[in-house]
Protein backbone atom coordinates (compact mmCIF):
# COMPACT_ATOMS: atom_id res chain seq x y z
CA UNK A 1 0.00 0.00 0.00
CA UNK A 2 1.72 3.36 -0.73
CA UNK A 3 1.68 5.86 1.87
CA UNK A 4 1.94 9.87 1.08
CA UNK A 5 3.93 11.90 1.22
CA UNK A 6 6.57 10.34 0.09
CA UNK A 7 10.34 11.29 1.26
CA UNK A 8 12.99 11.32 -1.12
CA UNK A 9 14.92 13.55 0.23
CA UNK A 10 17.82 11.70 1.87
CA UNK A 11 20.57 13.88 1.23
CA UNK A 12 19.02 15.91 3.90
CA UNK A 13 18.72 13.47 6.26
CA UNK A 14 17.46 9.75 6.26
CA UNK A 15 15.01 7.96 9.25
CA UNK A 16 16.23 6.62 12.08
CA UNK A 17 16.66 2.86 11.38
CA UNK A 18 14.34 0.93 13.58
CA UNK A 19 16.84 -1.57 14.98
CA UNK A 20 19.42 2.20 15.44
CA UNK A 21 16.42 3.00 17.83
CA UNK A 22 16.48 -0.28 19.90
CA UNK A 23 19.75 -0.39 20.38
CA UNK A 24 20.11 3.21 21.38
CA UNK A 25 16.52 3.30 23.51
CA UNK A 26 18.04 1.93 27.19
CA UNK A 27 20.85 4.84 27.25
CA UNK A 28 18.04 6.69 28.02
CA UNK A 29 16.38 5.58 31.40
CA UNK A 30 18.67 2.31 32.18
CA UNK A 31 22.19 3.45 31.37
CA UNK A 32 21.85 6.60 31.60
CA UNK A 33 25.45 7.30 33.21
CA UNK A 34 28.09 9.63 32.12
CA UNK A 35 30.66 8.25 30.19
CA UNK A 36 33.84 10.06 32.21
CA UNK A 37 32.11 8.78 35.54
CA UNK A 38 35.20 6.56 36.12
CA UNK A 39 33.86 4.99 39.92
CA UNK A 40 30.52 3.77 39.36
CA UNK A 41 29.27 1.38 37.21
CA UNK A 42 26.51 3.78 35.59
CA UNK A 43 29.57 5.54 33.89
CA UNK A 44 31.23 2.31 33.60
CA UNK A 45 28.21 0.63 31.25
CA UNK A 46 27.83 3.94 29.27
CA UNK A 47 31.67 4.13 28.40
CA UNK A 48 31.20 0.65 27.37
CA UNK A 49 28.43 1.36 24.54
CA UNK A 50 30.62 4.50 23.25
CA UNK A 51 33.60 2.55 23.05
CA UNK A 52 31.59 -0.73 21.83
CA UNK A 53 30.45 2.39 18.93
CA UNK A 54 33.56 3.75 18.17
CA UNK A 55 34.84 0.36 17.37
CA UNK A 56 31.64 -0.29 14.40
CA UNK A 57 32.26 3.69 13.32
CA UNK A 58 36.37 2.54 12.57
CA UNK A 59 35.55 -0.59 11.16
CA UNK A 60 33.41 1.04 8.52
CA UNK A 61 35.47 3.48 7.44
CA UNK A 62 39.09 1.17 7.98
CA UNK A 63 40.07 2.99 10.72
CA UNK A 64 41.04 2.42 14.33
CA UNK A 65 38.92 3.51 17.19
CA UNK A 66 41.55 5.74 18.86
CA UNK A 67 40.87 7.61 15.28
CA UNK A 68 37.84 8.29 15.71
CA UNK A 69 36.67 11.84 17.42
CA UNK A 70 33.36 12.09 18.40
CA UNK A 71 31.35 15.32 17.66
CA UNK A 72 27.84 16.64 17.39
CA UNK A 73 27.76 16.34 13.68
CA UNK A 74 29.56 17.00 10.64
CA UNK A 75 29.50 20.61 10.62
CA UNK A 76 31.58 20.57 13.79
CA UNK A 77 33.69 17.84 12.38
CA UNK A 78 34.28 20.22 9.44
CA UNK A 79 34.80 23.13 12.11
CA UNK A 80 37.42 21.28 14.09
CA UNK A 81 39.57 19.86 11.07
CA UNK A 82 39.44 22.91 9.10
CA UNK A 83 40.06 25.48 12.17
CA UNK A 84 42.02 22.41 14.33
CA UNK A 85 44.84 22.16 11.43
CA UNK A 86 45.23 25.79 10.82
CA UNK A 87 45.99 26.81 14.18
CA UNK A 88 48.03 23.51 14.92
CA UNK A 89 49.87 23.89 11.81
CA UNK A 90 50.41 27.83 11.51
CA UNK A 91 53.66 27.89 11.88
CA UNK A 92 54.22 25.45 8.59
CA UNK A 93 52.12 27.62 6.85
CA UNK A 94 48.47 29.10 5.69
CA UNK A 95 47.50 27.97 2.79
CA UNK A 96 44.20 25.86 2.32
CA UNK A 97 42.87 24.11 -0.58
CA UNK A 98 39.20 23.50 -0.81
CA UNK A 99 36.83 23.22 -3.84
CA UNK A 100 33.70 25.93 -5.01
CA UNK A 101 31.66 23.05 -4.53
CA UNK A 102 31.79 22.26 -0.90
CA UNK A 103 29.18 22.19 1.70
CA UNK A 104 28.96 25.44 3.82
CA UNK A 105 30.35 23.57 6.70
CA UNK A 106 33.58 23.88 5.03
CA UNK A 107 33.30 27.30 2.79
CA UNK A 108 32.37 29.32 5.91
CA UNK A 109 34.83 27.87 7.82
CA UNK A 110 37.38 28.91 5.50
CA UNK A 111 36.39 31.98 5.09
CA UNK A 112 36.77 32.81 8.88
CA UNK A 113 40.16 31.60 8.52
CA UNK A 114 40.35 34.05 5.72
CA UNK A 115 39.76 36.70 8.21
CA UNK A 116 42.29 35.24 10.79
CA UNK A 117 44.90 35.28 8.17
CA UNK A 118 44.99 31.80 6.31
CA UNK A 119 45.01 32.10 2.30
CA UNK A 120 42.51 29.51 0.44
CA UNK A 121 42.69 28.57 -3.02
CA UNK A 122 38.63 27.89 -4.35
CA UNK A 123 39.07 25.18 -6.60
CA UNK A 124 36.51 25.19 -9.55
CA UNK A 125 34.96 22.76 -10.83
CA UNK A 126 34.18 20.89 -14.51
CA UNK A 127 31.32 20.69 -16.22
CA UNK A 128 30.57 17.31 -14.74
CA UNK A 129 31.47 18.23 -10.88
CA UNK A 130 34.92 16.93 -10.57
CA UNK A 131 37.56 18.90 -9.81
CA UNK A 132 40.73 19.00 -11.77
CA UNK A 133 43.70 16.53 -10.57
CA UNK A 134 46.35 18.86 -12.36
CA UNK A 135 44.95 21.85 -11.01
CA UNK A 136 45.10 20.98 -7.49
CA UNK A 137 48.34 19.89 -7.91
CA UNK A 138 49.32 23.11 -9.14
CA UNK A 139 47.31 24.97 -6.70
CA UNK A 140 49.80 23.57 -3.50
CA UNK A 141 53.00 25.47 -2.38
CA UNK A 142 55.12 25.27 0.39
CA UNK A 143 52.87 27.07 2.64
CA UNK A 144 49.91 24.70 2.15
CA UNK A 145 48.90 22.93 5.21
CA UNK A 146 45.09 21.16 3.96
CA UNK A 147 43.69 20.42 1.24
CA UNK A 148 39.75 19.77 2.19
CA UNK A 149 37.52 18.25 -0.50
CA UNK A 150 34.17 16.47 0.02
CA UNK A 151 33.85 12.80 -0.80
CA UNK A 152 30.74 12.56 -2.41
CA UNK A 153 28.42 15.93 -2.82
CA UNK A 154 25.32 16.64 -1.01
CA UNK A 155 23.45 18.07 -3.95
CA UNK A 156 24.40 16.49 -7.17
CA UNK A 157 26.23 13.28 -5.86
CA UNK A 158 29.35 13.85 -7.17
CA UNK A 159 31.80 11.33 -5.93
CA UNK A 160 35.64 13.39 -6.09
CA UNK A 161 38.25 11.29 -6.68
CA UNK A 162 39.65 11.15 -3.09
CA UNK A 163 42.04 8.43 -3.45
CA UNK A 164 44.59 10.45 -6.77
CA UNK A 165 43.75 13.52 -4.50
CA UNK A 166 44.93 11.64 -1.25
CA UNK A 167 48.07 10.19 -3.48
CA UNK A 168 48.75 13.85 -5.02
CA UNK A 169 48.85 15.23 -0.63
CA UNK A 170 50.72 12.13 0.72
CA UNK A 171 53.73 13.26 -2.33
CA UNK A 172 53.47 16.82 -1.74
CA UNK A 173 53.37 16.35 2.18
CA UNK A 174 50.39 18.02 3.03
CA UNK A 175 47.64 16.75 4.81
CA UNK A 176 44.18 15.71 3.61
CA UNK A 177 40.58 16.22 5.06
CA UNK A 178 37.62 15.33 3.59
CA UNK A 179 34.11 15.98 4.18
CA UNK A 180 32.66 11.81 3.88
CA UNK A 181 29.04 13.01 5.48
CA UNK A 182 26.94 11.97 2.23
CA UNK A 183 29.32 8.76 1.14
CA UNK A 184 29.59 7.00 3.93
CA UNK A 185 27.52 4.25 4.93
CA UNK A 186 26.37 4.53 1.10
CA UNK A 187 30.06 3.41 -0.80
CA UNK A 188 32.84 2.09 0.12
CA UNK A 189 35.02 4.34 2.38
CA UNK A 190 38.48 3.45 3.66
CA UNK A 191 40.39 6.08 5.07
CA UNK A 192 43.82 3.79 4.62
CA UNK A 193 43.29 2.61 0.81
CA UNK A 194 41.62 6.67 -0.23
CA UNK A 195 44.66 8.06 1.65
CA UNK A 196 42.51 10.23 4.35
CA UNK A 197 44.11 12.14 7.27
CA UNK A 198 41.20 13.49 8.41
CA UNK A 199 37.27 12.68 7.40
CA UNK A 200 34.02 13.98 9.05
CA UNK A 201 30.80 12.06 8.45
CA UNK A 202 27.34 11.93 10.50
CA UNK A 203 24.80 9.74 12.21
CA UNK A 204 21.65 11.09 10.93
CA UNK A 205 22.90 10.64 6.84
CA UNK A 206 22.95 6.54 7.58
CA UNK A 207 19.70 5.87 9.19
CA UNK A 208 21.41 7.03 13.00
CA UNK A 209 20.10 10.11 15.26
CA UNK A 210 20.38 13.42 14.44
CA UNK A 211 22.91 15.61 16.72
CA UNK A 212 26.31 13.02 16.75
CA UNK A 213 29.04 13.03 14.35
CA UNK A 214 32.67 11.92 14.05
CA UNK A 215 35.98 13.11 12.69
CA UNK A 216 38.28 10.62 11.91
CA UNK A 217 42.04 11.71 12.80
CA UNK A 218 44.56 9.99 11.53
CA UNK A 219 47.09 8.83 14.49
CA UNK A 220 50.00 7.12 12.30
CA UNK A 221 52.12 8.05 8.53
CA UNK A 222 51.34 11.12 9.83
CA UNK A 223 50.45 11.57 13.00
CA UNK A 224 47.84 14.37 12.59
CA UNK A 225 47.74 16.70 15.26
CA UNK A 226 44.65 19.33 16.15
CA UNK A 227 44.00 22.49 17.95
CA UNK A 228 40.76 21.63 20.06
CA UNK A 229 38.22 24.14 19.30
CA UNK A 230 36.03 23.44 22.09
CA UNK A 231 37.60 23.98 26.06
CA UNK A 232 36.49 21.84 28.88
CA UNK A 233 37.19 18.53 30.64
CA UNK A 234 39.35 17.16 28.18
CA UNK A 235 37.44 14.93 26.60
CA UNK A 236 38.23 12.69 23.18
CA UNK A 237 41.88 12.45 24.26
CA UNK A 238 41.30 16.67 24.20
CA UNK A 239 39.74 17.27 21.26
CA UNK A 240 36.48 17.41 21.80
CA UNK A 241 35.45 18.71 25.54
CA UNK A 242 31.84 17.76 26.50
CA UNK A 243 29.94 15.01 27.82
CA UNK A 244 29.51 12.40 25.65
CA UNK A 245 25.96 12.00 24.08
CA UNK A 246 25.72 8.23 24.74
CA UNK A 247 22.47 7.09 23.30
CA UNK A 248 23.58 9.11 20.24
CA UNK A 249 26.86 7.22 19.98
CA UNK A 250 25.17 4.26 20.57
CA UNK A 251 22.79 4.34 18.12
CA UNK A 252 25.77 5.89 15.46
CA UNK A 253 27.50 2.73 15.91
CA UNK A 254 24.33 0.64 15.60
CA UNK A 255 23.82 2.33 12.22
CA UNK A 256 27.23 2.07 10.91
CA UNK A 257 27.46 -1.52 11.14
CA UNK A 258 24.41 -1.64 10.00
CA UNK A 259 25.55 -0.27 6.76
CA UNK A 260 28.68 -2.34 6.84
CA UNK A 261 27.02 -5.22 6.42
CA UNK A 262 24.28 -4.24 4.41
CA UNK A 263 26.95 -2.02 1.84
CA UNK A 264 26.77 -3.62 -1.73
CA UNK A 265 23.11 -4.60 -1.40
CA UNK A 266 21.85 -1.59 -0.63
CA UNK A 267 24.07 0.04 -3.43
CA UNK A 268 22.51 -1.94 -5.55
CA UNK A 269 18.93 -1.82 -4.80
CA UNK A 270 19.42 2.59 -4.28
CA UNK A 271 21.34 2.90 -7.90
CA UNK A 272 18.83 0.40 -9.44
CA UNK A 273 15.55 2.78 -7.85
CA UNK A 274 17.27 6.02 -8.68
CA UNK A 275 18.09 4.76 -12.29
CA UNK A 276 14.17 3.44 -12.39
CA UNK A 277 13.10 6.99 -11.65
CA UNK A 278 16.21 8.91 -13.95
CA UNK A 279 14.87 6.36 -16.67
CA UNK A 280 11.33 6.87 -16.56
CA UNK A 281 11.35 10.51 -16.49
CA UNK A 282 13.91 10.66 -19.65
CA UNK A 283 11.81 8.54 -21.49
CA UNK A 284 8.86 10.70 -21.21
CA UNK A 285 10.03 14.00 -21.23
CA UNK A 286 12.14 16.38 -23.69
CA UNK A 287 14.41 19.02 -22.57
CA UNK A 288 15.63 17.58 -18.80
CA UNK A 289 19.31 17.24 -17.65
CA UNK A 290 21.41 15.35 -15.15
CA UNK A 291 23.24 18.23 -13.34
CA UNK A 292 26.95 16.63 -12.54
CA UNK A 293 28.84 13.08 -13.37
CA UNK A 294 26.78 9.60 -14.12
CA UNK A 295 29.28 7.61 -13.65
CA UNK A 296 31.46 9.15 -10.57
CA UNK A 297 28.27 9.44 -8.19
CA UNK A 298 26.53 8.54 -5.15
CA UNK A 299 24.19 5.50 -5.96
CA UNK A 300 21.15 7.14 -4.19
CA UNK A 301 21.38 10.96 -5.27
CA UNK A 302 19.69 12.36 -8.52
CA UNK A 303 19.60 15.72 -9.54
CA UNK A 304 17.77 17.07 -12.30
CA UNK A 305 16.87 20.37 -14.52
CA UNK A 306 13.40 20.80 -15.80
CA UNK A 307 14.10 23.56 -18.43
CA UNK A 308 11.90 26.02 -18.73
CA UNK A 309 9.95 25.24 -15.81
CA UNK A 310 10.29 26.64 -12.21
CA UNK A 311 11.85 24.46 -9.74
CA UNK A 312 9.36 25.87 -6.90
CA UNK A 313 6.80 25.62 -8.81
CA UNK A 314 7.06 21.90 -9.51
CA UNK A 315 7.89 21.38 -5.69
CA UNK A 316 4.19 22.61 -5.23
CA UNK A 317 2.97 19.96 -7.60
CA UNK A 318 4.24 17.00 -6.33
CA UNK A 319 3.51 18.47 -2.73
CA UNK A 320 3.00 14.77 -1.94
CA UNK A 321 6.63 13.71 -2.39
CA UNK A 322 9.65 15.09 -0.53
CA UNK A 323 12.53 16.48 -2.62
CA UNK A 324 14.53 19.63 -2.36
CA UNK A 325 15.23 22.46 -5.17
CA UNK A 326 18.04 24.39 -5.71
CA UNK A 327 15.79 27.35 -7.04
CA UNK A 328 16.42 30.30 -5.61
CA UNK A 329 12.85 30.55 -4.37
CA UNK A 330 13.35 27.51 -1.94
CA UNK A 331 16.64 28.92 -0.60
CA UNK A 332 16.90 31.27 2.63
CA UNK A 333 19.12 33.82 0.83
CA UNK A 334 17.14 34.06 -2.60
CA UNK A 335 20.01 33.14 -4.30
CA UNK A 336 20.12 29.72 -6.61
CA UNK A 337 21.89 26.74 -5.79
CA UNK A 338 25.93 27.99 -5.79
CA UNK A 339 26.68 24.23 -6.50
CA UNK A 340 25.07 24.01 -9.93
CA UNK A 341 26.36 27.35 -10.53
CA UNK A 342 29.87 26.17 -10.25
CA UNK A 343 28.90 23.79 -13.03
CA UNK A 344 28.81 26.58 -14.95
CA UNK A 345 25.03 25.25 -16.66
CA UNK A 346 23.97 28.87 -16.05
CA UNK A 347 21.31 30.31 -13.28
CA UNK A 348 18.23 29.18 -15.49
CA UNK A 349 18.99 25.63 -14.68
CA UNK A 350 19.88 25.59 -11.41
CA UNK A 351 16.30 27.55 -10.64
CA UNK A 352 14.89 24.33 -12.32
CA UNK A 353 17.05 21.42 -10.50
CA UNK A 354 15.12 19.40 -8.23
CA UNK A 355 17.40 17.00 -5.95
CA UNK A 356 16.37 13.03 -5.66
CA UNK A 357 17.98 11.34 -2.52
CA UNK A 358 16.62 7.68 -2.10
CA UNK A 359 17.23 5.97 1.11
CA UNK A 360 17.00 2.30 2.83
CA UNK A 361 12.91 3.13 3.39
CA UNK A 362 11.90 3.61 -0.12
CA UNK A 363 9.96 1.27 -2.55
CA UNK A 364 9.61 0.54 -6.56
CA UNK A 365 6.22 1.38 -5.85
CA UNK A 366 7.13 5.22 -4.51
CA UNK A 367 9.31 5.42 -7.43
CA UNK A 368 6.70 4.89 -9.93
CA UNK A 369 4.58 7.11 -8.33
CA UNK A 370 7.41 10.07 -7.97
CA UNK A 371 8.43 9.68 -11.47
CA UNK A 372 4.59 9.49 -13.19
CA UNK A 373 3.87 12.56 -10.80
CA UNK A 374 7.01 14.79 -11.95
CA UNK A 375 6.34 13.92 -15.20
CA UNK A 376 2.76 15.08 -15.10
CA UNK A 377 3.19 18.29 -13.42
CA UNK A 378 6.52 19.27 -15.29
CA UNK A 379 4.01 18.77 -18.47
CA UNK A 380 1.44 21.33 -16.94
CA UNK A 381 3.74 24.23 -16.18
CA UNK A 382 5.44 23.44 -19.48
CA UNK A 383 2.21 24.45 -20.83
CA UNK A 384 2.14 27.33 -18.84
CA UNK A 385 5.92 28.20 -19.59
CA UNK A 386 6.10 31.16 -21.85
CA UNK A 387 9.77 30.19 -21.61
CA UNK A 388 8.51 27.01 -23.30
CA UNK A 389 6.16 28.25 -25.88
CA UNK A 390 9.09 30.78 -27.15
CA UNK A 391 11.47 27.80 -27.42
CA UNK A 392 8.75 25.95 -29.32
CA UNK A 393 7.97 28.87 -31.49
CA UNK A 394 11.74 28.79 -32.31
CA UNK A 395 13.03 31.78 -30.47
CA UNK A 396 16.47 31.46 -29.19
CA UNK A 397 16.01 32.28 -25.15
CA UNK A 398 19.76 33.25 -25.54
CA UNK A 399 19.11 35.82 -27.60
CA UNK A 400 16.43 37.64 -25.91
CA UNK A 401 16.96 41.02 -23.97
CA UNK A 402 15.55 40.25 -20.42
CA UNK A 403 15.07 42.81 -18.08
CA UNK A 404 17.12 41.18 -15.13
CA UNK A 405 15.23 42.46 -11.96
CA UNK B 1 6.85 27.91 3.40
CA UNK B 2 3.29 27.59 3.62
CA UNK B 3 1.10 29.12 1.19
CA UNK B 4 -2.08 30.73 0.99
CA UNK B 5 -5.60 28.70 -0.31
CA UNK B 6 -5.74 31.79 -2.89
CA UNK B 7 -2.43 31.02 -3.51
CA UNK B 8 -3.10 27.23 -3.94
CA UNK B 9 -6.13 28.19 -5.72
CA UNK B 10 -4.56 29.92 -8.56
CA UNK B 11 -1.88 27.58 -8.70
CA UNK B 12 -3.63 24.54 -9.25
CA UNK B 13 -6.75 26.10 -11.29
CA UNK B 14 -4.65 29.10 -13.28
CA UNK B 15 -7.51 31.49 -14.70
CA UNK B 16 -6.66 32.53 -18.65
CA UNK B 17 -3.97 30.76 -19.16
CA UNK B 18 -2.76 30.60 -23.09
CA UNK B 19 -1.85 33.35 -25.52
CA UNK B 20 -3.20 35.87 -27.90
CA UNK B 21 -2.00 36.78 -31.45
CA UNK B 22 0.59 39.44 -30.88
CA UNK B 23 0.53 40.53 -34.14
CA UNK B 24 -3.27 41.71 -34.06
CA UNK B 25 -3.54 45.52 -33.43
CA UNK B 26 -5.83 44.79 -30.49
CA UNK B 27 -3.65 43.04 -27.93
CA UNK B 28 -1.15 44.43 -25.90
CA UNK B 29 1.94 42.08 -24.72
CA UNK B 30 4.17 42.46 -21.86
CA UNK B 31 7.17 39.91 -21.26
CA UNK B 32 9.26 40.76 -18.16
CA UNK B 33 11.49 39.27 -15.88
CA UNK B 34 14.33 37.12 -16.73
CA UNK B 35 15.14 33.07 -16.93
CA UNK B 36 18.06 33.67 -15.18
CA UNK B 37 16.45 35.56 -12.35
CA UNK B 38 13.87 32.59 -11.80
CA UNK B 39 10.72 34.36 -12.94
CA UNK B 40 9.43 35.51 -16.46
CA UNK B 41 5.81 36.70 -17.00
CA UNK B 42 3.87 36.92 -20.20
CA UNK B 43 0.50 38.96 -19.92
CA UNK B 44 -1.45 39.78 -22.91
CA UNK B 45 -4.42 41.80 -22.75
CA UNK B 46 -6.94 42.73 -26.04
CA UNK B 47 -8.73 45.47 -26.16
CA UNK B 48 -11.70 47.02 -27.95
CA UNK B 49 -11.21 49.35 -29.53
CA UNK B 50 -14.54 51.25 -29.51
CA UNK B 51 -15.09 51.55 -25.65
CA UNK B 52 -11.40 51.24 -24.54
CA UNK B 53 -12.45 48.16 -22.16
CA UNK B 54 -9.97 45.31 -22.07
CA UNK B 55 -11.78 42.47 -23.07
CA UNK B 56 -9.90 39.21 -22.98
CA UNK B 57 -6.18 38.48 -20.71
CA UNK B 58 -4.03 36.17 -20.82
CA UNK B 59 -0.85 34.51 -19.07
CA UNK B 60 1.41 32.01 -19.06
CA UNK B 61 4.59 32.32 -16.70
CA UNK B 62 7.39 30.52 -15.46
CA UNK B 63 7.99 31.16 -11.71
CA UNK B 64 7.34 30.39 -8.03
CA UNK B 65 3.41 29.06 -7.42
CA UNK B 66 3.21 33.02 -5.90
CA UNK B 67 4.48 34.50 -9.32
CA UNK B 68 2.14 32.20 -11.21
CA UNK B 69 -0.72 33.23 -9.24
CA UNK B 70 0.67 36.88 -8.85
CA UNK B 71 -0.18 36.71 -12.86
CA UNK B 72 -3.52 34.65 -12.74
CA UNK B 73 -4.87 37.05 -10.67
CA UNK B 74 -4.01 39.61 -12.35
CA UNK B 75 -5.54 38.48 -15.73
CA UNK B 76 -8.80 38.45 -13.20
CA UNK B 77 -8.23 42.04 -12.46
CA UNK B 78 -7.60 43.24 -16.01
CA UNK B 79 -10.80 41.66 -17.67
CA UNK B 80 -13.62 44.69 -17.93
CA UNK B 81 -11.53 47.50 -17.01
CA UNK B 82 -10.44 50.16 -19.57
CA UNK B 83 -7.14 50.49 -20.12
CA UNK B 84 -6.57 53.30 -17.92
CA UNK B 85 -8.58 51.85 -15.17
CA UNK B 86 -5.53 48.76 -15.41
CA UNK B 87 -3.05 51.33 -15.31
CA UNK B 88 -4.51 52.41 -11.56
CA UNK B 89 -3.44 48.45 -10.25
CA UNK B 90 -1.16 47.84 -7.66
CA UNK B 91 0.92 45.42 -6.41
CA UNK B 92 -0.37 45.63 -3.36
CA UNK B 93 -3.55 44.97 -3.97
CA UNK B 94 -2.34 41.74 -5.56
CA UNK B 95 -0.09 40.93 -2.04
CA UNK B 96 -3.14 41.50 -0.13
CA UNK B 97 -5.50 39.35 -2.30
CA UNK B 98 -3.26 36.11 -2.29
CA UNK B 99 -1.92 37.02 1.47
CA UNK B 100 1.68 37.05 -0.49
CA UNK B 101 4.59 37.14 2.59
CA UNK B 102 7.39 39.73 2.27
CA UNK B 103 9.61 36.96 0.40
CA UNK B 104 7.19 36.70 -2.22
CA UNK B 105 6.35 40.58 -2.74
CA UNK B 106 8.43 40.39 -5.85
CA UNK B 107 5.97 38.20 -7.65
CA UNK B 108 3.28 41.19 -7.03
CA UNK B 109 6.06 43.80 -8.66
CA UNK B 110 6.08 41.67 -11.80
CA UNK B 111 2.68 41.47 -12.48
CA UNK B 112 2.11 44.81 -11.77
CA UNK B 113 5.10 44.99 -14.29
CA UNK B 114 3.53 43.31 -16.67
CA UNK B 115 0.56 45.23 -16.60
CA UNK B 116 1.98 47.93 -17.83
CA UNK B 117 4.14 46.37 -20.11
CA UNK B 118 1.55 45.18 -21.80
CA UNK B 119 -0.40 48.78 -21.89
CA UNK B 120 2.68 50.46 -23.26
CA UNK B 121 2.86 47.69 -25.69
CA UNK B 122 -1.47 48.08 -26.29
CA UNK B 123 -0.69 52.02 -26.36
CA UNK B 124 2.38 52.19 -28.60
CA UNK B 125 0.95 50.13 -31.23
CA UNK B 126 -2.25 52.72 -31.27
CA UNK B 127 -0.72 56.02 -31.39
CA UNK B 128 -0.40 57.67 -28.13
CA UNK B 129 -4.10 58.14 -27.38
CA UNK B 130 -5.60 54.90 -27.70
CA UNK B 131 -9.43 56.22 -28.28
CA UNK B 132 -8.18 58.37 -30.65
CA UNK B 133 -7.39 55.46 -32.42
CA UNK B 134 -10.27 53.95 -31.95
CA UNK B 135 -12.53 57.15 -33.02
CA UNK B 136 -10.45 56.62 -36.25
CA UNK B 137 -11.07 52.82 -37.10
CA UNK B 138 -14.68 52.58 -35.88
Amino acid sequence: MLQLPIYLDNHATTRTDPRVLEAMLPYFTEWFGNAASRNHSFGWVAEEGVEKARKQLADLIGASAKEIVLTSGATESNNLALKGVAEMYAQKGNHLITVATEHKAVLDTCKRLEKHGCRVTYLPVREDGLVDLQQLRDSITDQTVLVSVMYGNNEIGTVQPIREIGKICREKGVLLHTDGTQAVGKIPVNVNDDNIDLMSFSAHKMYGPKGVGALYVRRKNPRVQLTAQMDGGGHERGFRSGTLNVPGIVGFGKAAELCRESLSEEMTRMSAMRDRLKDTILAELDEVYINGSLEHRLPHNLNISFAYVEGESLLMGINDIAVSSGSACTSATLEPSYVLKALGAGDELAHSSIRFGVGRFNTDEEIDYTARKVIDVVRKLRELSPLYEMVKEGVDLRKVEWAAH
Amino acid sequence: MAYSNKVLDHYNNPRNVGSLDKKDPRVGTGLVGAPECGDVMKLQIQVNPATGMIEDAKFKTFGCGSAIASSSLATEMLKGRTVDEALEIRNTQIVSELSLPPVKIHCSVLAEDAIKAAISDYKSKNGAAPRATAERTA
